[in-house]
């Protein structure tokens, strides 16, 4: 196994004991799935599975795309009963800069809140001060800039955002392939240039400089966005996602509960392609997916945050 | 030495890091052969209902017991804890028995509960570091099993010979003292077998 600093944990400082805790949850979600669900059978159904996480959301990003309006945070009724139905941490969506629905959510006392491009943003230039708050928060991120920013302000979990909803694998890669290859070029860098890295990247300059010495995010990475099939799974690991969100994909498909487990078998053994084809037997078909080149500009999600 | 680390789920990573910190050679564990030629095995934080669908459907959960019988040494912390425990609540859930002790799940609430603590210890002078993370409670510990540090006078790290259990996550911290007891668990295991060809 090859030396690997966890993340959040290595370049000395650990930070506060509230910011140690949020991230160490991230931590112990790692080689997992996290499974969006709308009631309470979904939820069971994904735990039996083998999720490691769900997230409490009203519609699944796909119906959203198709029935269009405003998407909030969910009901709280169906996060108390997916709550007490199931033992694995549960999450839950607010939108961007929609502090408010945050504090509700902590006071709910949800596991992790996903400030989330998915729902219809509140607040069109500022994200939450995710500092604020004890329970940690996830966001998506197209590039290391925005990941940074997010880091930035609080964000203990970072994923990409690829195309929620949309059953195609493609900006989920886009977006992992830009954050692994602009790290990759900081750890390449002189000092001297970091500075103007950063006004390019738009981010924190302490956070670039951490990059550049450690070569991973200060948090756990993980992907989401399009991924419907197990292979999709192992594709998406086998780039740098530490773990992977599985929204439309599992409830959309034909086979909840075959292709949630298959799901969980393929990120677990992402690198063996006997098992991620074991994964694959006996499924059904997969949701059907959108051509995002088809999608014009205001139906795109991973448009709306910066 | 060789240490292999659950990795199905969780943070096997952060383990995997301090035990290279300390000299040990580290292995992720998937499949029975992962086990194979390790001198110990830790079952790291996560979920541990994630985790035990993964060892009982991977063969791995026998495997793992075998292990264990033949003197392997064990450590699993936090839901690693949960695996080896005898007795499961909250809710009940099965495990591979090798702890004589009844766990309580979640006992301290959810994920805003999760606190980074101190509490007294045998293994050294000053108190332990303990980062609580969604953390069970072992609320007895069977004969025969030694509680090595406690937090809130509840047990918080027992031994059973060579079964190491933690309700906390020493990997999250920079104190490596009880990553250290482990591997003189692990190492003694080696010198007992084939005099430090390591074996399962």
């Amino acid at each position: 196994m090859e030396v690997k600093k966890p993340n959040g944990h290595g370049n000395g400082s650990k930070g506060s004991n509230e910011w140690r805790v949020k991230v160490g949850l991230a931590e112990m979600l790692k080689g997992g799935v996290i499974m969006d669900v709308t009631n309470a059978e979904q939820a069971k159904i994904a735990e039996n599975a083998g999720a490691c996480a769900v997230m409490a959301l009203e519609r699944v990003p796909s119906d959203i795309r198709k029935e269009g309006g405003v998407a909030r945070m969910a009901s709280i009724k169906v996060i108390r009963e997916i709550m007490n139905t199931v033992t694995i941490p549960v999450m839950a969506k607010v939108r961007i800069g929609h502090f408010a629905e945050a504090d509700v959510l902590q006071a709910l006392e949800v596991d992790f809140i996903d400030e989330s491009e998915v729902l219809t943003p509140a607040d069109e230039e500022n994200h939450i001060w995710k500092h604020d708050y004890r329970v940690p928060f996830v966001c998506g991120a197209r590039n290391l800039g925005e990941a940074l920013r997010r880091i930035g302000e609080g964000a203990a979990m970072i994923r990409t955002k690829g195309e929620a909803g949309s059953g195609n694998v493609v900006e989920a890669v886009r977006h992992m392939r830009a954050i692994v290859s602009q790290m990759k070029k900081l750890t390449t860098m002189r000092d001297d240039e970091l500075m103007h890295e950063a006004k390019e990247l738009g981010a924190p300059l302490e956070l670039v400089r951490q990059i550049a010495k450690t070569g991973k995010l200060p948090v756990p990475n993980f992907s989401a966005g399009g991924i419907a099939t197990p292979a999709d799974a192992a594709l998406v690991r086998r780039l740098g996602a530490e773990a992977v969100f599985v929204g439309s994909g599992i409830f959309k498909s034909s086979d909840p509960e075959a292709r949630a487990k298959a799901v969980v078998k393929a990120a677990t053994h992402f690198a063996d392609p006997k098992a991620v084809l074991e994964a694959h037997e006996e499924l059904g078909e997969a949701m059907r997916g959108l051509d995002v080149r088809q999608l014009e500009e205001k139906d795109l999600l991973a448009t709306r945050g910066w | 030495m060789k240490i292999g680390i659950l990795a199905v789920q969780g943070d096997f990573e952060a383990h995997a890091a301090m035990l290279q910190q300390l000299g040990a050679q580290t292995a992720e564990v998937r499949t029975p052969a992962d086990l194979d030629g390790c001198d110990g095995l830790i079952l790291p934080g996560g979920e541990s209902t994630t985790q035990l669908k993964f060892l009982l459907e991977e063969g791995l959960a026998d495997k793992i017991v075998k292990f264990a019988e033949r003197g392997g040494a064990i450590f699993g912390t936090c839901a690693g804890a949960i695996l080896l425990a005898k007795d499961v609540q909250h809710p009940r859930q099965d495990s591979l028995n090798l702890m004589d002790m009844t766990v309580v799940r979640n006992a301290y609430g959810r994920q805003i509960a999760s606190d980074v603590v101190r509490g007294p210890t045998v293994l050294k002078k000053e108190p332990l570091e303990m980062v609580f993370i969604r953390g069970p409670v072992i609320e007895r510990a069977g004969p025969g099993v030694k509680v090595l540090a406690e937090y809130a006078g509840k047990p918080a790290l027992v031994q059973r010979e060579n079964i190491l259990a933690a309700t906390f996550h020493p990997e999250l911290t920079d104190d490596t003292t009880v990553h250290e007891h482990f591997l003189r668990l692990a190492g003694s295991h080696r010198k007992r077998t084939n005099g430090g060809k390591s074996s399962t």
